[in-house]
């Protein structure tokens, strides 16, 4: 199955209501594979008019109570910004997927990363966060699909999956997860008395993101950042590999953390010491982790398909500890393991120069 | 011995509004809450409140009610109701919400032939922002954003959107009627009485009732003159009566 397959498929067994969506490259793949499963399960799909419809639709379905997802791409998730704002302020547990394409504009249908800002850091407006997960291959992809649902529901707040056209088009095999709702993390998720199910024989649920009063607003916000502290100190993720002796650590996301860690492969073959750090969440973010390997000093290679997004957080993370370098391609571009070895070999060559601190610029013409 | 006459009706909540006095809102919520209540669908219907000066109906509607983006009610009702094939689902937008900023929903959800009551209130301006230039702002009426009154070169003609509704094949009702004097009222019930019933009922399509509504603040009338305004100007350009169903 190609990722955008099998992430669909383990969003029905993982109890999806109702799918909304508009077609876009790279991610067809969705919106046709829901368009016969959700029939065959007598469910919910529609073919929206726009993006800015889609959302809407999720919006109302998951003000019901019910589970409720979209999917898009780069262009087409701009547009939802204004639901996914309102979603957030609402409080409404939904899955968006992003199969990423290279940007800005129209760009073009090739693999990207560059809305790792606009997931992670916000995309609408006003104060807000979704758990953000950037999946690195097609198992993982259908994996992380009961779990976003699960925990968006969990904390009342809409969960990003971040994938890219290859993760969304690429084959491999794959078991789809059956039967999680519930049982991925044991969790026990809380009823939904919120939901707008018919005011019958209980007070009126009102489903809402203005607050006139003075204060309310603000005090909403504080609400907010409160659950955002609780989800980054329960739900935050990431896997770490051969980091204890590594005297260059590569952060990467996504696929470009499957061909980092073939890199790290090859380098420690050459016995460059090498590890990885994946973020499985994009938000929250994993600064902790990343910041107590920065107290042992190795130097931080951030590769990404953007011209420098994530590096952001791993330099606050960092907070100075340690050198962080970028390499990364935009606009469609993918890193090659040649190309991230080569990197690799030049850190260890400067690594001797006094002068790497100033050394760690954003994307260049490769 | 006393007898009481007239009440208030449960599904609309006892306690002042924010509308500006002659405003056509309050009758509107009146009619709505009314019709709720006589068909007997209060504990399963979900309310729409749209963007602008209806923003806080559920502040005055009693039943479960939602707050949605600028123009996006009939896509969020679109999502409540493929869902909830059980609930009764309204939306409730004024001209601005619905036949500027959320004319792709409106067309799209009748287009669809989603089983939707869709309550349409024009006056033919936008309120809540201060009384701007609707897309059914009358040619030659004053608003903050047309000075000079609105001129067909340039700022366009009102625009009827009850009749492109009422030609799209999932439309299954479509009705203008005028909160302009008792009678007219009255015939605005029973309106959206229909509108509802036939949700109730399943029949397969969208139903949509636009009532002319009198905004005496900014059309700068007073609230006799302003119904004698719908009467007298508002209907040359958006006639009464019933469009289709």
């Amino acid at each position: 199955m190609c990722g955008n397959e099998a992430m669909a498929e383990s969003a029905i067994q993982a109890g999806l209501d109702a799918y909304f969506g508009y077609p876009i490259t790279p991610q067809n793949e969705v919106t046709a594979y829901m368009s016969k499963r959700m029939a065959e399960e007598k469910r919910v799909f529609i073919q929206s008019e726009s993006e800015l419809a889609a959302i809407n639709m999720v919006f109302g379905a998951a003000a019901t109570g019910k589970r409720t997802m979209t999917s898009s791409s780069s262009p087409g998730i701009s547009l939802m910004q204004e639901g996914i704002s309102y979603l957030a302020a609402a409080e409404l547990p939904c899955v968006i997927v992003n199969v990423m394409r290279g940007g800005p504009g129209l760009g073009n249908i090739a693999p990207s990363q560059g809305d790792y800002f606009q997931s992670v850091k916000g995309g609408g407006h006003g104060d807000y966060h979704c758990i953000v997960f950037g999946p690195s291959g097609v198992q993982e992809f259908a994996d992380i699909m009961p779990l976003a649902f699960d925990l968006a529901d969990k904390y009342r707040i809409p969960a990003i999956i971040l994938a890219d056209g290859i993760i969304g088009q690429m084959m491999e095999p794959v078991v789809i997860p059956t039967n999680s709702k519930l049982t991925t993390q044991n969790l026990k998720l809380p009823k939904k008395d919120w939901a707008l199910t018919g005011a019958d024989g209980r007070k009126q649920n009102i489903v809402r993101s203005l607050w006139l009063a003075e204060g309310a607003v603000e005090q909403h916000n504080y609400d907010l950042q409160a659950k955002y502290r609780q989800i980054e100190k329960n739900e935050t993720r990431c896997e770490q590999s051969d980091v204890d002796d590594a005297d260059i650590i590569i952060v990467a996301y996504g696929i470009c953390a499957r061909i980092a860690r073939r890199a790290a492969q090859q380098a420690r073959e050459q016995g460059i010491k090498v590890g990885c750090i994946r973020p499985i969440t994009l938000w929250p973010f994993p600064s902790e982790q990343i910041s107590k390997i920065a107290d042992k000093s190795p130097i931080f290679l951030v590769v990404e398909m953007s011209c420098g997004q994530m590096v952001e957080d791993v330099r606050l993370a960092v907070a100075g500890k340690s050198p962080v370098v970028f390499w990364g391609r935009p606009g469609g571009g993918i890193p090659t393991v040649e190309k991230v070895l080569e990197k690799i070999e030049q850190l260890v060559t400067r690594a001797s120069s006094p002068c790497l601190h100033g050394q760690d610029g954003r994307a260049t013409k490769k | 011995m006393m007898q009481t006459v007239f009440k208030r009706t449960p599904t609309l909540k006892d306690c002042p509004t924010h509308y500006c006095p002659g405003c056509g809102h309050g009758i509107a919520h009146r009619l709505v809450s009314e019709v709720i209540d006589e068909l007997g669908i209060h504990g399963r219907t979900i309310g729409i409140a749209p963007v602008g000066c209806a923003v806080l109906a559920y502040d005055y509607f009693d039943v479960d009610m939602i707050e949605v983006a600028h123009g996006r009610a009939p896509a969020v009702a679109t999502g409540m109701k493929r869902t909830n094939p059980d609930k009764i689902v309204f939306s409730y937008q004024g001209d601005g919400d619905l036949a500027a900023i959320g004319t792709a929903e409106i067309i799209h959800a009748a287009h669809r032939a989603e089983q939707l009551t869709v309550v349409f209130i024009n006056n033919a301006v936008f309120g809540m922002t201060g009384g701007q230039m609707a897309p059914t702002t009358m040619l030659g009426q004053i608003t903050a954003t047309t000075p000079q009154g609105r001129q067909a070169d340039g700022q366009g003609y009102p625009l009827n959107v009850s009749e492109l509704l009422a030609v799209l094949p999932g439309t299954i009702y479509v009705e203008r009627c005028g909160l302009c004097s008792p009678a007219h009222i009255r015939k605005a019930k029973a309106a959206l009485k229909h509108a509802f019933e036939l949700q109730i009922n399943n029949a397969k399509g969208l139903s949509l009732v636009e009532l002319l509504s009198p905004c005496p603040t900014y059309w700068r009338l007073s609230s006799p003159d302003a119904m004698l305004y719908i009467q007298n100007e508002m209907t040359k350009v958006f006639p009464l009566g019933r469009l289709k169903g």
